[in-house]
């Protein structure tokens, strides 16, 4: 049955065959969503899961789909990928007429519903994106003052992989460095310079956040980037947060799109696709607000 | 009372339109209504006839309400279905509904029943089959349908499950009293999307997307896999889509004109085109075909033929763990294989010596990732 007032949400991600933490994130933030109650339906679907993007639209009732990526950049997913699996098919990058970073939503028809598809910019170039790097920071040292005293490094992949996925760090760099609430911030990168791996060379503060750009936990954030620091010499073992590395305290946060405020920027795109999400937006600023230390 | 709730809403409905479901026929017409039951038929009945007949007729009546308002689409047929309600009659179906009904979905056993509170309210319970006779009490107990997402991430070894429709969901649970959306919810959460397949397939609409077209539409590093060779399609089906690996039914075959002759499998849902797991192995099969075939030459006891025979066949049926420790009479017990790789391997890993590659600087070039 089809209701012609009814929205549905479906959060897209890339999921994994080997991970299953990678799509935690994307259900997690669904979850937190489809809790407000705005929207009639909130799914998800995936590159590498199921349901896969080919079939996720045939899976929502909704005629109005607001389809949000969870990914950190705009690029080969958000591109060419996501579009042509949702067989999006009078899909052209040009609708969001973005720099590399100011996708907003194109509004289309997929070739194998009836439905009306607002296909929504990523998560990662969000300006609220800025809010949840530094919710990570807070969450990861459990102080929700956090900043005086602190250097605040955000890490990505370099430009190897995709140009605009070094854009979208700089961006929020430069958004948190103009916020002036962290004594040093840095943007760094694990392919590229300034390196990831010389962390510490880059600042002077003592305490040192480091939040990854990335949406999920894996390969990249749990094995290459501690071993890179020198958090930990096997992965395996573990690391302590923070670890002392050369004279300083690492604060090493992991993937910043586990923090639970990440629905929000969700939501905050679905809305500026046009989604009617009411007051959601504040609701779930609230709801995923760290809970007060216990200890 | 239920039963004046589900006459006020037959009154209504048939005002809109006549009324004909599961055996129940009823038109409103300037001389009355007339209905129709598979006993009899009346005409001509001002509303309170109609509604004295309805009171006799509970079953019918109750079936029309259920399904009148379950909507019109995927979860409608499919609640349908699992109560065999295209072909069973009303009331042998409400005998047996009273009992319970169980129906397989892969390895979801799906359980109907009434409730017996009020008339023809149906609850959902869902568990593996293979534990369609284990005491109720022994199962852990899901409330909701979203607590299966989690579990089904994993099978009863802990290990990630990439396929959700592969044969080895995870036993122990039970997820009782749902209603049919959450029944339908906690379906596709076990087998995302089959419902919406099924139904598509069940209305003459499935949407086959064929292996060449698959390939074609890949990009990136997945872009090399539509030059893997037609010979080798049928390889990766058996490999990977067959029903001891997949319970999906494949209907994809190699072109629309060209179907592949490895068998698709016996499941109620389909599978409409190669998923990403299939897509992804197909990338490395891709590059492992693009090698040429070489003669090498090793020297072997016919026991020992066998017994390379009979690890592939172990391996590739998943078998390995059930050989016990002491069984050295079959080829792929531990202790035989150890036997043979001492005897017929070198250092490099060589079988009989043999180098992979002679021409290569590099003998130990096994990789062992
Ligand atoms: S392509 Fe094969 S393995 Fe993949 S879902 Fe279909 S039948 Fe199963």
């Amino acid at each position: 049955m089809t209701d012609s007032n009814a929205q549905a949400l479906v959060v897209v991600a890339h999921g994994s065959h080997l991970n299953p933490d990678s799509s935690a994130p994307a259900n997690n933030h669904a979850d937190t969503i489809r809790e407000t109650g705005v929207f009639d339906e909130v799914r998800t679907g995936f590159w590498k899961e199921e349901p896969s993007l080919r079939e996720v639209l045939r899976t929502v009732e909704a005629d109005e789909v607001y389809v949000v990526p969870l990914f950190i950049s705009e690029g080969y997913f958000t591109e060419q990928v996501i579009p042509r699996e949702l067989r999006l098919e009078e899909w052209d990058v040009d609708q969001w007429d973005s720099d590399g970073l100011s996708a907003d939503s194109a509004t289309l028809a997929a070739g194998d519903v009836e439905k009306t598809v607002h296909y929504c910019g990523p998560v990662g170039t969000h300006e609220s994106m800025t809010d949840v790097l530094i919710r990570r920071a807070e969450s990861v040292t459990g102080d929700p003052d956090v900043g005086p005293e602190f250097g605040f490094a955000v890490v990505g992949h370099g430009t190897e992989r995709n140009e605009n996925s070094a854009k979208a760090i700089e961006y929020h760099a430069d958004r948190i460095r103009e916020r002036g609430r962290f004594d040093e911030v840095q943007a760094l990168y694990m392919d590229e310079e300034p390196e990831v791996d010389d962390v510490t060379d880059y600042f002077e503060s003592e305490d040192i956040v480091v939040v990854p750009l990335f949406v999920s936990d894996g390969f990249h954030t749990q094995e290459d980037i501690p071993e890179d620091m020198g958090l930990t010499d096997d992965y395996q073992l573990g690391y302590d947060v923070p670890a002392g590395v050369d004279g300083h305290r690492i604060w090493y946060a992991g993937a910043v799109g586990t923090e639970a405020l990440t629905a929000d920027v969700v939501l905050e795109r679905s809305a500026e696709g046009g989604a009617d999400v009411g007051d959601a937006v504040e609701r779930v600023r609230e709801r995923t607000a760290p809970k007060p230390a216990s200890d | 009372m239920d039963a004046d709730r589900q006459a006020d809403a037959f009154v209504d409905a048939v005002a809109d339109g006549p009324i004909a479901c599961d055996g129940l026929h009823s038109e409103a017409g300037p001389d009355g209504y007339s209905v129709e039951t598979p006993n009899d038929r009346s005409e001509g009945l001002d509303e309170a006839a109609l509604r004295e007949l309805l009171a006799d007729h509970e079953r019918l009546l109750d079936n029309w309400w259920t399904w009148h308002r379950a909507g019109d689409g995927s979860r409608r047929a499919f609640l349908r279905w699992v109560e065999s309600a295209d072909s069973r009659p009303v009331a042998e179906r409400y005998d047996t509904l009273a009992e319970g009904v169980t129906t397989e979905w892969g390895e979801l056993s799906i359980h109907v029943e009434l409730t017996g509170e009020d008339t023809g309210d149906r609850r959902y319970e869902l568990r593996h089959i293979d534990d369609i006779d284990v005491p109720t009490a022994d199962l852990a107990a899901f409330e909701e349908p979203l607590d299966l997402r989690r579990p089904m991430k994993f099978d009863d070894d802990g290990r990630y499950r990439p396929l959700k429709t592969a044969p080895n969901m995870p036993t122990g649970w039970r997820l009782g009293g749902l209603d049919g959306r959450d029944c339908v919810e906690a379906v596709e959460i076990a087998y995302p999307a089959t419902v919406a397949n099924w139904y598509r397939e069940k209305e003459g609409n499935l949407d086959i997307t064929h292996w060449r077209e698959t390939g074609e539409r890949q990009t990136g590093i997945y872009g090399i896999v539509e030059e893997l060779p037609r010979e080798a399609v049928e390889w990766v089906a058996e490999a990977a889509c067959v029903d001891s690996q997949c319970l999906k039914r494949r209907e994809w075959g190699y072109d629309e004109d060209d179907s592949l002759s490895t068998d698709g499998g016996e499941g109620p849902f389909p599978c409409r085109e190669p998923c990403s797991l299939v897509v992804a192995a197909a990338r490395r099969w891709t590059t492992l075909e693009r090698e040429d075939e070489r003669t090498y030459e090793f020297t072997l006891t016919p026991s020992e033929k066998e017994q390379v025979e009979d690890i592939i066949d172990t391996v590739a049926g998943g078998a390995t763990e059930d050989i016990r420790e002491a069984d050295v009479y079959q080829g792929a017990n531990r202790y035989r294989t150890r036997y043979l790789r001492a005897k017929r391997m070198d250092e490099e890993g060589n079988l009989c010596g043999v180098v992979t590659d002679p021409d290569s600087d590099d003998h130990d070039d096994h990789d062992d990732q």
